[in-house]
Parts: structure tokens; C-alpha cells; sequence
């Protein structure tokens, strides 16, 4: 038996998200069949591979050169693989390498050699390789200060791209077309990785991928390939992707993958590898963009896509075995050397929550921005891409779908790249614009113009034809074209919603209709071989285009698990672990699980995670479809985040059969007005609230109650639209801002207690009896949304006193409501009163984390407790603490003010062991991305009670021989205190150097900025105020910043306690 | 305009039609290829089928010029697709595929369930099938036919060297005979792009006869049961007499088989795609091949050995003599459409000349 070290990504973040939860799996499931010990290290506790049944260690440790080192001195591993997790993975990898450390501790590295990784990643060495092979690739120099980028673009003329080395995600890379743009941009680059490549803009290029894996045997397949939407210059990670290609002939199709099979030969890689080409589409020229010597987001996108487990086959391969050793785990029959064929598409549409960020870019490039992704999968394109639209779920039920108010905007959001430019061209040839003109100015290729023409076309014709559409008193057709019409509109991707709104008819009427006219979708399977083979596949997927279906139904074993959806903010792999597990332990009962989702970044849409897999969406209309197909005896809609639990309603109304809660008592849950009473008959304290459809009388309580206070719309996902009112002014405004963005339902308002501590509670019940439960406790004080907060377990900051009433409310609201299944409740807690926040009758984001962090899955009690069968547990108070920290992308969106509020803008978490607080925390920070290079920091302390509860820390840093810089008036309070500073000017004071140029000076590693009440708002981002501006620069520099004062105090403590040779190195076994 | 697909079991589909609209009979084959329609449809080798696409949409990129054809028209009998795409989009696209069609008479449909029509192939077999429109018309069994006969080229033409040598075996002047049986141009391509000096002649004629002196002789692929040619096989067979090197291409293998003792038979809905695996025998190497064939080699002739071996079904895929410089592959090294990977074949053939 071999020991393997396996490096996972840590935090998802933008650029490198769930997909390596995926890679990582199968790669630990490829590597146990063949009898190996996998030791894992990756601080991503939400995930699937750092579960029990997974590696055999988890070591929840930052994945950085330092930590990994002592890990593989400890646990002398044999080999090491760094191609499952990502960019990070890749990274250290590379460090231990150049450092000898693998080789003095004869770890041998799996794969690809390292020096080829070295090679692929460094921009200027990969252009001479490939040059000495005769491959082009674009013309370009590497730079490594402004000076000499500035010109090599002069040499190359405008329009040039910038990229910067050794970087995830394309970040800080983007397309200059003059001098000023090409400053601000080489300049972020060069802030960011110390080279830089310039190279000449190859405009309208087509951009297509290959995903290769090769053996050691030198046997090689292409297992896909892929066609980005949008051309060359928005990255492929923000690019609406095809799969297969859809516009190459044959003779291109095999140029480009004849030159990705040389290219991998050439550098002896093995296992599995990306290679981008920009193809030019008035010749056959074409270049190199990059490659990945490892597992990346296309490749997970690619092994969903086509059905053939790349990270598994990669698994194998880098152990040595051969393509045609490998079973293809989908037919059972063939082997994986083989080259899938598809007899259907894809379309991927990335996942953007870019206005969720306040004051980010809207603009999109050549860098990535997008949070998650969803994939649709149909017999043409314009099926695939309108379910995709829908799978986004951001509410949009085609590509016709959009509120463009006129023309003008309609051809600035076609001649500017955002998120919208898809809904933009589908307006403008609505409004017969030349399709020409728009493939001039966007350089999409005009077959897909003539796709999404066709989509707009087909809804001309319905609201044409509208009034001699149906006669709905009758429920009859009026012709016999009708049919044929909505036969059509389904089978171009309409939603029965869709052609509803167009129609002015309900969902349920047109749903009957085309039930009645037997129009429904077939059931096909995703087989790798396009039917030539009779395949053991569960992997399926609807279309219209059929008349027949793969697989019978399986009945009333069956139980259909909801998955999450696209990957955004405030939904993540939390909700996907969560789902596997629930699907897996369905078993037990001798159920089937039928999973839908249509991420492709998640594990419970890997092959093997549950009895059937519906790559589908998860709205009302398709899920109701399959429930229907399938004859399911029941569906579980509360463990996969909002997504599900927003049709929870209808579809339960419909007739489904929900395991848990009955729907009457979620209604009780989520109706505010019923909920509050409620918790007034148990006699639960929750702030002050009430909820108004008048801007009057809400700010007639506001009065009343006094400020600050809470605003939120009744619908809430990650605290859209959220937000804390410090007075009047501010109040009039948000009320404003939430019935712009089409709220239909009215805005609450609560008293917004300052100061309290937020309190979560995690739980299990069965028929109201709670059966497992778990306390953690947020560093920040509420007003922080629990999404950003740093949280703690156990709950060691509540009193003995207020944990007995927050277990005692617990019990009463779960009788009350007879909860059956997963439920989260935030308490606040402030003066040793306890009040009630929120309750969610579904499983909540720190579900992985309590369930790892106890040691009990709650997934597990979950299903228990649907069957009746859950055990009561009762969990010790444990010997060491757990903090789960947030990772934050804000470097990756320009603009955004990167400040906690009560709006979740973080894009994933890591959670670390330790002996105490301040040690886990300190693992936590390290391991999303905190390094002090110097010991400097810039301290901006807003307030007279900020300032009095900071002090003490900043003794502890100066004691530490930390350098201060302060501005006025902190430096003043400081100086007071007898603490000596730098005072350093704010950017309105006129005095130079200010602030903003310390930290771009890099003088400082480390920036505390705590601002008084209301800097956190919207307003600060769109003012740029001198919080903003200094918070911005600090993340634009990649310095660490805190704007928290309690989690501030927590950092600085830990930093005095601890040097980072002090945190242990302990598994997660060690710990639990 | 809508047609009908009509199969032998009875089986009656409707389709919207995109080609030709007149009726035609043939034997229904599916193929998996996901690119290269042109070339897939002037492939001889289709002569006398209909053929249904399993990759969904067709069109996409229209015709290319005729120079980019595998010969000189269209060979298949029908077409049934999922989703016709009549707005192409491509710099190449000369007219749509719809014109294409209509312009060779050659009947097409959109049939929105192909998969349906590929799995019911792949259970029963490869059927007799026709498409027709206002009237009916009988089934036609192409295999009873002499396919090769209607493909092959009825005299010798000669193709000479490029003046401008390409890297490749440029050492000295070879002439090759190739035995057209239904050769796809690609196959003559790669020849000549191998500096050597072609001779293209039918499929019943006697290479014995020709003047040149002859360095070697590829037998094409090409249409049909590869007993239909027994001219070819007494070829083939006189020719390992004279010990000249052959090299056999799909239906070429089929027939060096049959001269040098061996049998083939029919599989049951044949290998048509480009995501072939084929192992090369006592090596680890597996290679992913284009493919279009009903035929395959059952009794390996005495004195050869299996060469290649599909690593999906196990079927025989070429055959290499154990002494002498004879040998052939059941794939299509020559591509067009599909993968590259075996264009060493034509370099391992021409090293032994």
C-alpha cells in the first residue's frame, strides 16, 4: 500500500471553484480502488472530499508551501498528486518542488513531470516551447515592470492583451485598445504577479478547447472539445461554452486537435490536460492561448458534458495504468480509451452576482468575475440554452426574456460584454436589428445569432397567432396548428411559464394543455457513445426532441433529492455536500435516489453519487415532469439551499409528496406575520418588526423604535436588497432601491439591535422532537450577514444562561411546527436576552461544517428522521474549537467596497481546527490567502467606542514590533494612549504621501479599518469615501485587510499568542 | 414538405424534408461522427445506404468547395437528421447543405427521435429502409448490387508526385497502384503528399498488366460485401504471388483477407463513427480510428496475424502478414472525416517499399 498526498483548493473563490470538489473525489476514489492511503489536505470543510467515507486523512490546513511541508514530515507520504486542486494545488506544488523539500523527503510527484508544469504555467517558456515545435501562438513579450510592458505594446500596436503570470481565473489580465487603458491595467497586473506577458489582440478569433488525457504508454484521447459564445477576450470562465463545437468543419477540428495531442506528447504529460486555441474565422490560422496541465473548470465541465469521468480516468493514469486498462464506468462494456460521441449539446452559462457587490464593474473580460455556472443539455441549441437561462435562476425564463427599456440601452448591452449581452441580442433582432451588424460589433459567430433568431422568431409567431391559440373555457385547441406551435415552442426551449406570460394564461393552464395534448418530454440518457452501445447509464436528461424514453420509471422506491443549483453567492458546496449525503443514506431505507441539479461543478452530479441522475432544472415545470415520469413516491426539497426550497410551495400544492415538515408549518415558518405570531404565543423574544407597503407608515415605526433598523424584502436569499438604516435619509432610500428591483411583496422593518451576538443553531427534529443539535457562536456581532461571519464551535462566547434559553426556544418552536428534518435558527443574543432572528425549515450553510465539527452528519439523522428512525444524540462539549472564516473575492471585482454588511458578498469558507480560538482562526485566515510579508500595518479606526475597544490590540501589535501608520485621528487617540504612530494623510486632506499611497508603496502588509455605523452601505461605495478608497487599495494591492473590530481583536490576539511555527499539525481524526 | 421513413419491420416515421423530393430506397446505417458531413456523404463507401446522423444538427458550416470532397458527389442515398441547420456560418460554406442535396436529388429529413432510430439499429441491425413522399416506391437490398462497380473509376488515371517535396520519404521515387473500390480522395492525397508516383485503377483490373514497374499496391475501401468483388480478391491474390507489398484500407482489408484464405462476415449494425479504439496486438498503444464498415475479417488468413483489435467489441481490425510486406486495417488511416492518429499506417507501408 502507497501513501498519497493529495492537495485540494482550499475556499472557493472566483476562478476556482466547486469543480475541484469534484476532481478531488473521484481522484481519492481512483486512488483507493487501487489500494492506496490517500492523505488530504484542503480547508474546505463544506466539501465532499474532506467527508468520512472519502480520504483516509483530512488535514483541514492552509495549502500553502509551509503547511503541506510539515504535513508530508509528519505523515511521509510516498507520492503527492497537485493536478486535482486547482490553481492553489498547482501553486504549492510547484514551490515544494523548487524547493527540494518533495525531493529531500522522497515524495515522488504523480503525473505530469513538474518541470512541464513549470513550462505550461510560465507564459514566456511556453511560447518558446511550443515555437521550438512549430505551434504558433499569439505574438507577445513577457514584461516585468511597466516600462518595458508599455513597450512591447507600442511595438505591437493597439489593441493588446495583458496577462499576468502564474495566475488562477485569467485575474488582472484584460485587452487595452490605447495607452490609458493599458496603463490602468498592466499596472493591477503587475501589483499582482511579478510578470506579465503583452500580447497582440486577435480580434473576433473564435476560442476553442481540448480536453486531453494521456498514459504513460503515450496513448492519448481528446475527450471533448468546446466553443466559446463569445470570442476571444472574455474569458472562457465568463463565456457562455458549447460543447461539441458547433461551427468547425472537420479539417479544423482535427488541426486543433492533432496540434493538442502534440503539444501534451511534447511535454510528457500524463493524466489530463486543457489546451485554448483562437481560431481565426476568416482562415485557417490559428494559435496557442494557454494550457492546464491539470484538472480545471473545463474539464469538469467537459466530463459532465460528455459523461466520461476525466478526474477518475486522470486518477488512474497518473498510477500508472493505461487508457484501455481503465473501464468506462458509464457503459460498463468499453474502456476509456475512447473519444465520447454526443448525440446531443451543451451550453454552459456562467453564474454572476456581480450586482450584488456594491460599486463593482459590470463589465466582463478577460478576467473572471462569474461565481458559479449551470449547464443545459439538449438535441439542439436553442433547447440547451434556454433551459440553461432558466437553470441560472435568476429569474429570466429564456433568452427573449429582459426589461430593456429601450434601444439604445439594447445596443449598449450588445456592444458592452456583461451578463446581460445574451438577453440583449435576443432584444435587438426582436427589434430587427441587422444581425449583421451585431456580429460586427460582438464578433459572436452568426450561426448562434441565427440560433437566438430563431427562438425570437418562434415567439413572434405565438404572439401572432396568440388569439387563435386555445380556447381556454373549453380547454380545446382552436386549430390543429396549435398543437403543432406549442410542440414547437417546446422544443425550442420555451418554459410552460413562458409561453404562459405570453399567452396571459397561468403555468397550470398551459401545462394541462400540452399534458392533455400529450406533449411531454422524453427521457434520454447520456450514454458516451451516442446509443451505439447499450450503456448502464443513470445519467439522464428531457428533451422534446423525441418519441421514445431510455429507462422506465422507477417507481415508488424512488425518493427525488433537489439539488442547489448554480454555485452563487450565499449558495455553494455547502448545499451540494449536503444533497450527496442525503442521497447516499436514502439507501438505507431501501430507497432510490433520483438527484436533480445542473451544476456542473458539483459532485451529486458525478455518475456514481445516487441511484439516477436528472441533469436538469430545477424549476416547478421540469421537476414536476420528472416526479411525474418517474412515479417517485416522495421529494426532498430542504437540503439544497433556497433554490429548491423557493418551489417548495408549488410544487407541494401540486400534489408532490414532501419528506419532512408538511407544507402548512413551512408556510408558518417563512409567513413573517404567522411566524411572529407564533413565537409571541411560545413567548420567544424577536426584535421589534413590522412590515409595510407604505413608505409613510414604515417611517412612522422607524420613528417609533428608533434607529438603526433592518430592511428586507419577504423573499431572501443571501440578504439580497438587506440592509441597516442608521437614519431617515437612508431609510428613504433603500425603501426606494427594493421596490425598484420588483419587490411585489412588502418590505419588513425590525429594530436593529447594535452590539448583540449572533448565535446559530443547527438542528435535526423528528415530529417535532428535536434529535441533534449544535451551537456556534459569530465572531462579529450581528448586523454582519452569517454568510461573512466568522463562526465558532463550540458556541464558547454564549453564557451557560442564554444557551439554555436558546435550546429551550429551540424545542418549543420545533414542537410547535412539528419539524420533521433539517432547521437552522440565528438567535442574537444582547444583556442575557435572547431573541429570535430567522428560522429556516431547511438545511443551512453550516451544515458540513457542524456535521465535521461534531462528528455526527447530520445528512445522515436528516433521512433518520424522514423515516422515523433518528436516534437522539447528544454531543460533548469538545476539547478544541473550530473556526470557519470566509473567503472574500473582491480583487477579482473591480469596484466592489469590500466591507462585511448584512448583504453576504463572500464566496466561500474554510474552517481550521486548533486548541483555541485564536489558533483555529489563525489557520482559517492563512488559509484563505493572509500573509504577512512585513511586520507594517495601516490602522483607520472610525468612532470613539471603536477606538476605546481597539487599544489594547494595538498595544499587542506594537509589542509584537509591528510599524503602525495611522491616520488624524486615530493617530491622535492613539498618541494619547502613548502609543506612537505615522500619521498618514486621508486622500481629501491634499497631503502626499496619504493613505492610499502607503499602501500602494506596499509599505504595509496589514490594513485595519474600522469604520463607524452606516460607512457599509451603498452609498460609501457609490460617494468613494475615504473608507472606501483605502479598503479598495488595500485589496487592490493584495494587502490583508480587517474591517471588523471583533474579528480584528480575535486576529490581533491570535498573532500575539501564536508565531505560525506554534499551530499544530493535527488530522481531523486527531481532533474528533 | 414532409417525407416518411419507412423501415422494413414495419416501423413509419415523419420528417420535414430539407432535400430532394423524390422517394429512394437503401440500407439504413447510423453514424456517430460529430464533424465532417461533407465528407461522411461523398464517401463511396456509403453508396446505396440512407444514413442517419447521431449527432443532432447538420449544416452548420454549409458545403465546402468540391476540392474538399471525398469524391466527386454525394453517395448516400438519403439522410435523416434531427435538426437541419439552413443558415450556415463559414468563411469555406460555398451553398447550404439543403441546395447540396437537392442539387444531387438526394432526399432528406428531419426526424426529431434519431436516437430511437439508432438504438432500434443497433438492437436489430442495420435495415432495409426507404424515404418517400406523395408515392410509395419498393425496398431496394444494396448488398445484392455490385456497389464497387458503380464507384470504382472505369479507366486508369495517373497522379504524379508533387514538384515540391514535402519532408516525408523523399529518398526515392515510388509508384503505388491504387485498386479503386470506392477510394476517398484523402486516401490519394496521402499517397502523393508521400511523394509517391499513383496509379488509380478500377477495381476488375489486372495491375499485372500495367507497363510501369510497381512498387506496391493499396486496395481501397469502398462499398458493400466484399464478396461482391471476386475480380479484386483474384487481383490481390496473384499480386502476394508476385510478393508485391499491399496495403489494405477498410473494404481493401476485407478483400486481402478473402485472397489470402480467410473469411469476413457481416456485423450486425457495422462501425460507423470517428471514436474508434483500436489496439495494435502485444502492444499497450490503442488508437482512436475513423470507421465505416458492415464487413469485418472473421477467420484471420494462415500466415498473417491479427494486427489491430477493436477494444470495444473485440472484432478484428487489420491484419499484417508475418513474413511478407502484406497487410491491411479494417480503420481509416486516411481520416476525412475523423481523427489523424493512424496516418502512420500509409509511413509504415511506404518504409517497406
Amino acid at each position: 500500500m502507497k501513501s498519497i498526498l493529495l492537495l485540494g483548493s482550499g475556499a472557493l473563490k472566483i476562478g476556482q471553484a466547486g469543480e475541484f470538489d469534484y476532481s478531488g473525489s473521484q481522484a481519492i476514489k481512483a486512488f483507493k480502488e487501487e489500494g492506496n492511503r490517500v492523505v488530504l489536505i484542503n480547508p474546505n470543510i463544506a466539501t465532499v472530499q474532506t467527508s468520512k467515507d472519502m480520504a483516509d486523512k483530512v488535514y483541514f490546513l492552509p495549502v500553502t508551501p509551509e503547511f503541506v511541508t510539515r504535513v508530508i514530515k509528519k505523515e511521509k507520504p510516498d507520492a503527492i498528486a497537485l493536478s486535482f486542486g486547482g490553481q492553489t494545488a498547482l501553486n504549492c506544488g510547484m514551490d515544494l518542488f523548487k524547493s527540494k523539500i518533495l525531493e529531500r523527503h522522497h515524495v515522488k510527484v504523480l503525473g505530469t513531470p513538474v518541470e512541464s508544469i513549470i513550462i505550461s504555467e510560465d507564459r514566456a517558456m511556453f511560447s518558446d516551447h511550443l515555437k521550438k515545435i512549430g505551434i504558433p501562438t499569439p505574438e507577445s513579450e513577457a514584461a516585468e515592470s511597466y516600462g518595458e510592458a508599455f513597450k512591447i505594446a507600442k511595438k505591437l500596436k493597439f489593441p493588446v492583451m495583458i496577462r499576468a503570470g502564474f495566475a488562477l481565473g485569467g485575474q488582472k489580465s484584460g485587452i487595452a485598445h490605447n495607452e490609458a487603458e493599458f496603463k490602468e491595467i498592466a499596472t493591477a497586473a503587475l501589483a499582482f504577479a511579478p510578470q506579465i506577458l503583452v500580447e497582440k489582440y486577435l480580434h473576433h478569433y473564435k476560442e476553442i478547447e481540448y480536453e486531453v488525457v494521456r498514459d504513460n504508454q503515450d496513448n492519448c484521447v481528446t475527450v471533448c472539445n468546446m466553443e466559446n459564445f463569445d470570442p476571444l477576450g472574455i474569458h472562457t470562465g465568463e463565456s457562455i461554452v458549447i460543447a461539441p463545437s458547433q461551427t468547425l468543419t472537420n479539417y479544423e477540428y482535427h488541426l486543433l486537435r492533432r496540434v493538442s495531442i502534440k503539444i501534451v506528447r511534447s511535454l510528457g504529460i500524463i493524466g489530463e490536460c486543457n489546451v485554448q486555441f483562437a481560431l481565426d474565422p476568416r482562415s485557417h490560422k490559428y494559435y496557442v492561448i494557454e494550457m492546464n496541465a491539470r484538472l480545471s473548470r473545463s474539464s469538469a465541465l467537459a466530463s459532465k458534458a460528455t459523461g466520461y469521468p476525466l478526474a477518475y480516468v486522470a486518477g488512474k493514469l497518473i498510477l500508472g495504468k493505461t487508457l484501455n486498462e481503465v473501464v468506462n464506468e458509464v457503459t460498463k462494456v468499453t474502456q476509456a480509451a475512447f473519444e465520447p460521441a454526443l448525440d446531443y449539446v451543451v451550453v454552459k452559462i456562467p453564474r454572476w452576482d456581480i450586482e450584488k457587490f456594491m460599486g463593482a464593474e459590470e463589465k466582463i473580460g478577460s478576467a473572471m468575475k462569474s461565481v458559479g455556472e449551470v449547464m443545459g443539455i439538449g438535441r439542439t441549441f436553442e433547447e440547451a440554452v434556454q433551459k440553461a437561462v432558466r437553470m441560472l435562476d435568476t429569474g429570466q425564463q429564456g433568452v427573449t426574456e429582459n426589461n430593456f427599456p429601450d434601444e439604445k440601452t439594447i445596443w449598449h448591452y450588445i456592444n458592452t460584454p456583461t451578463p446581460k449581452r445574451l438577453y440583449a441580442i435576443a432584444a435587438g433582432l426582436k427589434r430587427n436589428f441587422s444581425l449583421d451588424k451585431i456580429y460586427e460589433v460582438t464578433g459572436i459567430d452568426r450561426w448562434f445569432l441565427y440560433r437566438i433568431k430563431n427562438i425570437v422568431d418562434a415567439e413572434d409567431e405565438l404572439v401572432k397567432s396568440k388569439k387563435r391559440f386555445f380556447d381556454s373555457k373549453r380547454n380545446t385547441w382552436v386549430k390543429m396548428e396549435s398543437r403543432d406551435l406549442l410542440l414547437k415552442l417546446k422544443r425550442l426551449g420555451f418554459s410552460d411559464k413562458k409561453i404562459a406570460r405570453l399567452t396571459h394564461y397561468s403555468e397550470l393552464v398551459i401545462r394541462n394543455l400540452r399534458i392533455k395534448n400529450n406533449i411531454r418530454p422524453w427521457v434520454f440518457s447520456i450514454d458516451t457513445l451516442a446509443g451505439e452501445f447499450p450503456a448502464k447509464t443513470n445519467y439522464l436528461y428531457m428533451t422534446y426532441w423525441g418519441s421514445h424514453n431510455d429507462v422506465k420509471p422507477v417507481g415508488r422506491k424512488s425518493v427525488i433529492v433537489l439539488g442547489s443549483g448554480p454555485y452563487r453567492i450565499g449558495s455553494s458546496v455547502e448545499f451540494d455536500w449536503t444533497a450527496v449525503y442525503t442521497a447516499k443514506n436514502l439507501t438505507k431505507y431501501g430507497k432510490k435516489s433520483i438527484v436533480i441539479n445542473c451544476n456542473p461543478e458539483t459532485v451529486s452530479t458525478d455518475y456514481d453519487m445516487s441511484g439516477r441522475l436528472y441533469f436538469e432544472e430545477l424549476t416547478f415545470e421540469r421537476v414536476t415532469d420528472i416526479f411525474e415520469y418517474e412515479k417517485s413516491e416522495n421529494i426532498i426539497v430542504s437540503v439544497g439551499g433556497q433554490t429548491p426550497n423557493n418551489i417548495a410551495k408549488s410544487l407541494s400544492e401540486y400534489g408532490l409528496k414532501l419528506l419532512g415538515t408538511k407544507a402548512e408549518n413551512i408556510d408558518m415558518a417563512e409567513d413573517r406575520k404567522k411566524f411572529s405570531e407564533l413565537l409571541d404565543r411560545l413567548n420567544i423574544r424577536q426584535p421589534v418588526w413590522n412590515s409595510f407597503s407604505s413608505l409613510v407608515t414604515a417611517l412612522r415605526f422607524a420613528g417609533k423604535v428608533g434607529y438603526p433598523v433592518l430592511i428586507r424584502p419577504s423573499y431572501v436569499l443571501s440578504g439580497a436588497a438587506m440592509n441597516i438604516c442608521y437614519n431617515e435619509h437612508e431609510l428613504r432610500l433603500f425603501i426606494k432601491k427594493a421596490t425598484d428591483i420588483g419587490f411585489e411583496h412588502p418590505v419588513t422593518i425590525s429594530k436593529f439591535i447594535t452590539n448583540a451576538r449572533e448565535v446559530e443553531l443547527d438542528g435535526v427534529a423528528q415530529d417535532g422532537e428535536v434529535k441533534v443539535y449544535a451551537l456556534a457562536n459569530h465572531i462579529e456581532h450581528a448586523g454582519v450577514h452569517s454568510g461573512d461571519a466568522t463562526i465558532v464551535y463550540p458556541a464558547e462566547r454564549v453564557r451557560y444562561f442564554s444557551g439554555v434559553k436558546i435550546v429551550e426556544a429551540t424545542k418549543a418552536i420545533s414542537r410547535a411546527l412539528k419539524i420533521t428534518g433539517p432547521f437552522n435558527i440565528q438567535f442574537m443574543v444582547k444583556d442575557n436576552e435572547v431573541y429570535v432572528i430567522e428560522l429556516n425549515l431547511r438545511a443551512s450553510r453550516t451544515f458540513p461544517f457542524i456535521s465535521k465539527v461534531t462528528g455526527v452528519n447530520f445528512a445522515e439523522v436528516i433521512v433518520d428522521a424522514f423515516y422515523k428512525k433518528a436516534k437522539k444524540y447528544r454531543i460533548e462539549y469538545p476539547k478544541y474549537v473550530a473556526v470557519k472564516a470566509p473567503q472574500f473575492s473582491f480583487a477579482r471585482l473591480e469596484g466592489a467596497d469590500p466591507v462585511l454588511r448584512v448583504e453576504m458578498a463572500s464566496t466561500g469558507e474554510v474552517a481550521c481546527f486548533g486548541e483555541t480560538a485564536e489558533e483555529a482562526y489563525l489557520k482559517s485566515l492563512l488559509a484563505t490567502g493572509l500573509s504577512l510579508e512585513n511586520k507594517s500595518a495601516l490602522v483607520t479606526i472610525g468612532g470613539e467606542k471603536n477606538k476605546m475597544h481597539f487599544a489594547e490590540s494595538i498595544w499587542k501589535l506594537k509589542n509584537l514590533g509591528f510599524k503602525l501608520y495611522a491616520t488624524n485621528h486615530t493617530h491622535k487617540f492613539l498618541k494619547s494612549k502613548g502609543v506612537n504612530t505615522i500619521k498618514v494623510g486621508k486622500v481629501y486632506e491634499g497631503s502626499r504621501p496619504n493613505v492610499v499611497d502607503i499602501i500602494e508603496g506596499k509599505k504595509i502588509s496589514l490594513v485595519i479599518n474600522l469604520s463607524e455605523k452606516g460607512d457599509g452601505n451603498s452609498t460609501a461605495a457609490e460617494n468613494k469615501s475615504d473608507g472606501y478608497m483605502i479598503r479598495r487599495a488595500t485589496i487592490d494591492n493584495n494587502i490583508a485587510l480587517f474591517t471588523d473590530l471583533n474579528s480584528s481583536r480575535l486576529f490581533v490576539n491570535a498573532l500575539d499568542k501564536y508565531r505560525i511555527e506554534d499551530l499544530k499539525i493535527k488530522s481531523w481524526d486527531e481532533y474528533i | 414538405m414532409f417525407g416518411e421513413l419507412i423501415l422494413k419491420d414495419g416501423t413509419k416515421i415523419e420528417g420535414r424534408s430539407f432535400g430532394y423530393g423524390e422517394g429512394s430506397a437503401g440500407e439504413l446505417v447510423f453514424a456517430t461522427g460529430m464533424a465532417g458531413y461533407p465528407e461522411s456523404l461523398t464517401d463511396p463507401s456509403y453508396e446505396g445506404q440512407i444514413l442517419v446522423t447521431t449527432y443532432p444538427i447538420l449544416g452548420s458550416y454549409g458545403v465546402p468547395d468540391k476540392k474538399n470532397w471525398e469524391s466527386g458527389r454525394i453517395h448516400v442515398k438519403g439522410l435523416i437528421v434531427n435538426q437541419y441547420i439552413d443558415t450556415p456560418s463559414h468563411f469555406e460554406s460555398k451553398k447550404t447543405l439543403s441546395t447540396w442535396l437537392k442539387e444531387e436529388k438526394i432526399p432528406a429529413l428531419e426526424v426529431p427521435d434519431t436516437r430511437y432510430l439508432t438504438q432500434l439499429l443497433r438492437d436489430k441491425g442495420a435495415q432495409l429502409a426507404k424515404i418517400i413522399f406523395d408515392k410509395d416506391i419498393s425496398f431496394h437490398d444494396p448488398n445484392i448490387d455490385n456497389l464497387v462497380d458503380q464507384v470504382s473509376v472505369k479507366k486508369p488515371i495517373k497522379y504524379t508526385r508533387r514538384v515540391s517535396l514535402s519532408a516525408k520519404g523523399q529518398s526515392k521515387k515510388k509508384t503505388i497502384v491504387l485498386i479503386d473500390c470506392g477510394v476517398k480522395q484523402n486516401i490519394i492525397r496521402s499517397l502523393i503528399n508521400r511523394n509517391a508516383d499513383l496509379i488509380v485503377v478500377p477495381w476488375d483490373f489486372d495491375v499485372l498488366k500495367l507497363a510501369e514497374k510497381i512498387d506496391g499496391v493499396v486496395i481501397s475501401n469502398g462499398p458493400g460485401d466484399p464478396k461482391m468483388v471476386d475480380t479484386t480478391i483474384v487481383v490481390a491474390r496473384k499480386l502476394m504471388d508476385y510478393k508485391i507489398p499491399i496495403l489494405g484500407i477498410c473494404l481493401g482489408n476485407q478483400i486481402l483477407a478473402l485472397a489470402a484464405g480467410g473469411n469476413t462476415y457481416k456485423l450486425k449494425f457495422g462501425h460507423r463513427g470517428q471514436n474508434q479504439p483500436c489496439t495494435e496486438v502485444g502492444t499497450k498503444r490503442t488508437f482512436i480510428t475513423t470507421q465505416n464498415h458492415g464487413y469485418a475479417i472473421g477467420k484471420i488468413p494462415k500466415g498473417f496475424k491479427p494486427w489491430f483489435i477493436n477494444a470495444n467489441d473485440h472484432t478484428n481490425e487489420g491484419i499484417i502478414h508475418e513474413s511478407m510486406p502484406f497487410m491491411s486495417v479494417q480503420f481509416h488511416p486516411e481520416a476525412c472525416p475523423g481523427p489523424v492518429d493512424t496516418e502512420w499506417i500509409f509511413d509504415k507501408f511506404l518504409n517497406f517499399l
